[in-house]
């Protein structure tokens, strides 16, 4: 039997606010343990939840991101259970009337358009860690993270395998990083995964029993334990058993998931409005405003650059991956308007490859975009031919690559003339002066007689080892098209 | 001094007839003496009442003091006190000393009030006689074989028994006006919103409102100005402009229309409470107030709305308590689920636990809707109810309580006459309204009766009015138990 | 729709409480008892009306996105059952 896979995703994106969600306490990663747990966070007994504006902010920037209704009024709802990381007992999150209700997410899987419905978008607060280090055969609790804010993201099961899932992901990565929301940190937990997993045969309308897969940190694991899970779910099916319902574990070690035991129990979460916090209205004035200072969102900005620059619809894409590659490109491109493609090609290649190499992002390139302009202009006027202009970026890398910070805060200050003084004292410079170039030409004439015949005689090919000898008594300076277009004229 | 108003004391502290060190020493004296008897107070701390006092004088000397600088006051037990032992009249907080002021405490303090004390109250604030505290029954100071109400009975107590000149009270049901009827004293419930919760113990968070306690309306007034406020880290703290709750102390009623709901004069009230509330009534006619008759038809429905509303918000509100940051953690234990469910089971008291598990019912899968969502409905039909009511009348008056104090252990086995016991004050929590009780007679055994008075929304100064010309023409509210 | 012994036994479970058989027989009397008062409610038809959470007709006021608190982990762990470097231990949690 052929089987279809059927994804739906739950993330949690960490807001980046400066506080938590209903206290003022900080939400900096990487504090003492329980240094940032205040007595809101404590659940003293009497402490009462405020909502963060920044949160809800945020949250109303992503609906408005996702093409989503945003709901006024959202009401806030207890979700009661006990366990340790969680103080109060119950969990402050939305069940009926969540801030953002339906939207879209579009991105490509192998050149196909592919679209994810979202069911909802809601805003909750986290719960805090549990260290499972041996203290005496107990578990520790650090309640740094409990109250930082969360939206819970959860999609409709439209994906059909583990890369559409991991593309979904990646593309919900980028937006949330786009517009500002999230930093998207996944080692740090500030975008963490969850994969509703169904198996049914290929062309059935019914949904299989699903098993939600918890602990997905990273794109990798996300791949992994998918393809994992609906591996065991055929499995059992094919071996004429029934799937549970079950929350299961991933456990990257092992590439396996397990189910939790801490959630074996039949959940009753007993969810009811939370009489602590009033109905959250939504101005529409508000929603305006936020809309007023949205960034242009990726979709947008790709089909501007096709439409405006006549870039392909892959660099399009490429381009708009992230926020960061984004800024650069029309950074170089505002310095050297009349050839986008060639920034793009700059961008995208060499600049791109570089940091990769150096484990660094966009944001942190230490070339700036003026500079980069500068050597595309060199090209473009003929000081230097585009394979010189790969070497004068290498040496241009090796003395910015010291510096620590980002090119947004070096741009005032880095000196435009660097490309030229490269140029200049390595003597990269291309000969342009037509007079040397024949000077060359007519010495490799009267050097290669054998060439010469052999392209009287028609053979195309010669004519490239003329070029080609042109170009190594030049030791590459020479602009190869005037020395076409010359060597061509003279033997005639 | 005993019987000084709050105002004359202020007025010995300000004049420097006394100071708040000498006034402090001498309520202490009186609670340590007649606690034994009365059960009132869970906490005194001579050394940490004292140093308020003395503070108390140092700003009295500097010219700095307010209406309540130096006085002493009572509070209950279920206000986190910073450095004081916090307990909520349960074991599950009975080694609980709070890191934190609640916004009420933090507003005495700022006013210069003195705490003299903490006063014992039912676990949580779940009880309406007393008895469910961890720390023991109250005993009514106008005779102690009858409960003194709750759940702040030992606020009750204190201020009737002249152990201190006043108190705090929260009240989610009943647990101020009722405990003042039935102790002989005055006592209010603001609107819902008006005092911040702010460290505050949430027995039933939609519903539980702080208030005052105290021998007069006059008092009360003095008390409210200390204790109501904006706080912004209550998000259901109103914000408005403040008041000066004395201000109408003095107008004249002439004119007042009180509405009688004929459904609170019915064969549930006793005899002797009925005699009372009929006569003070009638003295209000004297005072030129009319009565028109008014309906509530829901009435009856409060009691079971009640009763599912608050124990399903303090299922969820008692989750906290569960022995892992604070309070009580049983010794010993399998594994963490059994550490959570024996702490819990041996942390909370019988009625504490009885109201957890009809809350955590009615919240429960496939009985939310037929209970919760259908209380919440009949809630609206209730406030519905006053806000026909408040077109006719500009003030609703009956009972408190249906019968005066009843005997210790009398309903203690009988969950369901107990509940009932607070049909008329629970309706006017669901509402949201401001709610008070004043003394007004005497009825079987010798035991006080109150009178209820129901305002409609923010209406507090009027019905301190109200009462307080009530308390000009009658001697209620001086007499103090023998 | 009567209350069983089990329906106890689950909502204590739910709850976090421990309870014995026979405590478990009176709960379910008393229990029993609120809850034939408590269905008085189920009389009323209240197809046509909106449930009310609150007593004030009011929003949610917003905080601004401020941090305000201070680490005072020593003082709240002073009151605490169990700590160890500056962490609260519970028994054992199995995930």
């Amino acid at each position: 039997m052929q089987w279809e896979t059927v994804i739906g995703l739950e993330v949690h994106a960490q807001l980046s606010t400066q506080s938590k969600i209903f206290s003022g306490a900080s939400i900096a990663f990487g504090a003492a343990p329980n240094a940032e747990a205040c007595a809101v966070d404590l659940a003293l007994p009497g402490v009462l939840p405020v909502l963060n504006r920044g949160a809800v902010e945020r949250a109303i920037r992503f609906g408005l991101a996702v093409g989503a209704k945003i709901n006024s009024p959202s009401i806030f709802a207890r979700k009661n259970y006990f366990y340790p990381d969680l103080p109060k007992g119950y969990q402050i999150s939305q069940y009926e009337l969540p801030v953002v209700e339906g939207g879209t997410v579009m991105f490509h899987v192998a050149e196909t358009e592919k679209t994810v419905r979202l069911v909802r978008a809601h805003l909750e607060e986290d719960a805090g860690k549990s260290l499972h280090e041996d203290f005496h055969g107990m578990t520790g609790i650090d309640l740094n993270r409990a109250g930082t804010p969360l939206l819970e993201i959860v999609s409709e099961p439209d994906m059909r395998s583990s890369a559409e899932a991991v593309a979904y992901a990646k593309t919900l990565h980028s937006l949330v990083r786009w517009i500002n929301i999230c930093d998207g940190n996944m080692q740090e937990g500030s975008f963490r995964c969850d994969a509703n997993v169904s198996v049914r045969p290929r062309g059935s309308g019914r949904l299989g029993t699903r098993c939600e897969i918890k602990n997905l940190n990273s794109f990798r694991f996300l791949e992994k334990a998918i393809d994992h899970e609906a591996r065991r779910q055929i499995e059992i099916i094919e071996d004429g058993g029934t799937i549970q319902q079950q929350t299961r574990l991933y456990d990257p070690d092992r590439d396996e998931t397990r189910a939790m035991r801490s959630k074996e129990d039949a959940q009753d979460y007993r969810y009811f409005p939370d009489p602590d916090l009033l109905p959250l209205e939504i101005p529409s004035s508000w929603i305006s405003e936020v809309r007023d200072v949205l960034p242009e969102l990726p979709a947008q900005m790709r089909s501007r650059l096709e439409r405006d620059y006549g870039l392909s619809s892959y660099d399009a894409e490429t381009l708009t991956a992230d926020r960061e590659i984004a800024d650069y490109f029309v950074a170089v491109v505002s310095n050297l308007p009349s050839d986008p493609k060639l920034c793009a090609n700059w961008v995208m290649g060499e600049t791109s490859a570089y940091l990769n190499d150096a484990g660094k992002s966009f944001e942190h390139c230490p070339l700036s975009p003026g500079e980069l302009a500068q050597l595309l202009t060199r090209i473009k006027d003929g000081t230097i031919s585009g394979k010189m202009a790969k070497e004068v970026f290498r040496q241009m890398w090796s003395r910015r690559s010291e510096q620590e910070t980002g090119w947004k805060s070096l741009q005032a200050k880095t000196d435009q003339s660097l490309v030229d003084q490269i140029i200049e004292s390595q003597g990269l410079k291309q000969i342009s002066d037509s007079g040397a170039v024949e000077k060359l030409i007519d010495e490799v004439i009267a050097t290669n007689p054998k060439s010469v015949e052999e392209f009287k005689a028609g053979k195309e090919k010669a004519f490239n080892a003329l070029v080609g000898q042109v170009m190594k008594a030049a030791r590459g300076k020479a602009n190869p098209a005037q020395v076409n277009e010359i060597l061509r004229s003279k033997l005639k | 001094m005993l019987n000084s108003s709050l105002s004359q004391l202020s007025a010995l502290l300000a004049e420097k007839k006394i100071s708040s060190a000498e006034l402090t020493a001498e309520f202490l004296k009186r609670a340590r003496a007649l606690n034994p008897r009365y059960n009132a107070f869970i906490t005194l701390s001579e050394e940490a009442s004292l140093a308020q006092a003395r503070a108390a004088d140092l700003m009295i000397a500097s010219g700095d003091a307010k209406p309540l600088t130096g006085v002493p006051i009572a509070q209950k037990d279920i206000f986190c006190t910073k450095g004081w032992l916090t307990t909520c009249g349960s074991r599950m907080l009975s080694n609980f000393v709070s890191p934190y002021d609640a916004a009420v405490i933090e507003r005495f303090n700022a006013a210069g009030a003195v705490n003299i004390g903490k006063t014992n109250m039912d676990e949580f604030a779940m009880g309406s006689s007393n008895e469910t505290s961890f720390y023991g029954p109250v005993r009514n100071p106008w005779d102690v074989a009858a409960v003194p109400g709750g759940s702040s009975g030992g606020s009750a107590c204190a201020v009737a028994a002249r152990m201190a000149p006043a108190a705090t009270g929260t009240d989610t049901g009943g647990s101020i006006r009722q405990p003042a009827s039935l102790c002989g004293i005055s006592g209010l419930k603001p609107t819902y919103g008006l005092a911040s919760r702010y460290g505050m113990i949430a027995f039933a968070s939609s519903l539980d409102q702080a208030g005052p306690m105290a021998k007069s309306a006059e008092d009360l007034a003095l008390m409210l100005n200390v204790m109501t406020g904006f706080d912004p880290r209550d998000s259901t703290s109103l914000q408005r402009e403040p008041e000066d709750y004395t201000r109408d102390l003095r107008k004249p009623l002439e004119g007042m229309r009180i509405g009688l709901p004929k459904e609170y004069f019915v064969d549930e009230i006793s005899d002797d409470v009925a005699r009372a509330v009929e006569a003070s009534i009638a003295e209000y006619r004297k005072l030129g107030a009319k009565t028109v008759e008014v309906s509530l038809p829901n009435t009856s429905l409060s009691v079971p709305v009640y009763y599912v509303l608050a124990p399903a918000e303090a299922s969820s509100n008692l989750s906290r308590f569960d022995g892992v940051r604070y309070g009580y953690r049983a010794p010993k234990y399998d594994d963490l689920n059994d550490m959570y469910c024996k702490s819990r089971a041996q942390g909370f008291g019988a009625e504490v636990k009885r109201r957890i598990l009809i809350g955590t019912y009615v919240l429960s899968h496939g009985y939310y809707d037929a209970y919760y969502i259908q209380a919440q409905k009949l809630r609206r039909l209730i406030a519905q109810d006053f806000a026909e009511a408040f077109e006719q009348c500009d003030i609703i008056m009956g009972p408190t309580s249906p019968t005066v104090a009843f005997d210790l252990g009398e309903k203690s086995n009988d969950p369901v006459q107990m509940y009932l016991s607070d049909a008329y004050t629970i309706a006017v929590n669901l509402a949201g309204l401001p709610g008070m009780s004043i003394p007004v007679g005497f009825g079987q055994k010798n035991r006080p009766v109150g009178l209820h008075i129901v305002g409609n929304y923010f209406s507090e100064a009027q019905m301190l009015n109200v009462a307080h010309q009530y308390q000009s023409v009658t001697d209620w509210h001086t007499r103090m138990p023998g | 729709m009567s209350l069983s012994l089990d329906d106890v036994k689950r909502v204590a479970n739910l709850a976090r409480i421990e309870i014995g058989e026979e405590e478990a027989t009176t709960a379910l009397a008393q229990l029993s008892g609120i809850f034939s008062l408590i269905r008085q409610m189920q009389a009323v038809d209240t197809a046509a009306i909106a449930p009310m959470s609150h007593a004030q007709d009011v929003m949610q006021r917003l905080r601004a996105d401020i941090v305000t608190e201070t680490d005072q982990r020593d003082l709240f762990q002073s009151i605490a059952p169990q700590v160890e470097a500056g962490l609260y231990l519970v028994p054992k949690v199995i995930e």
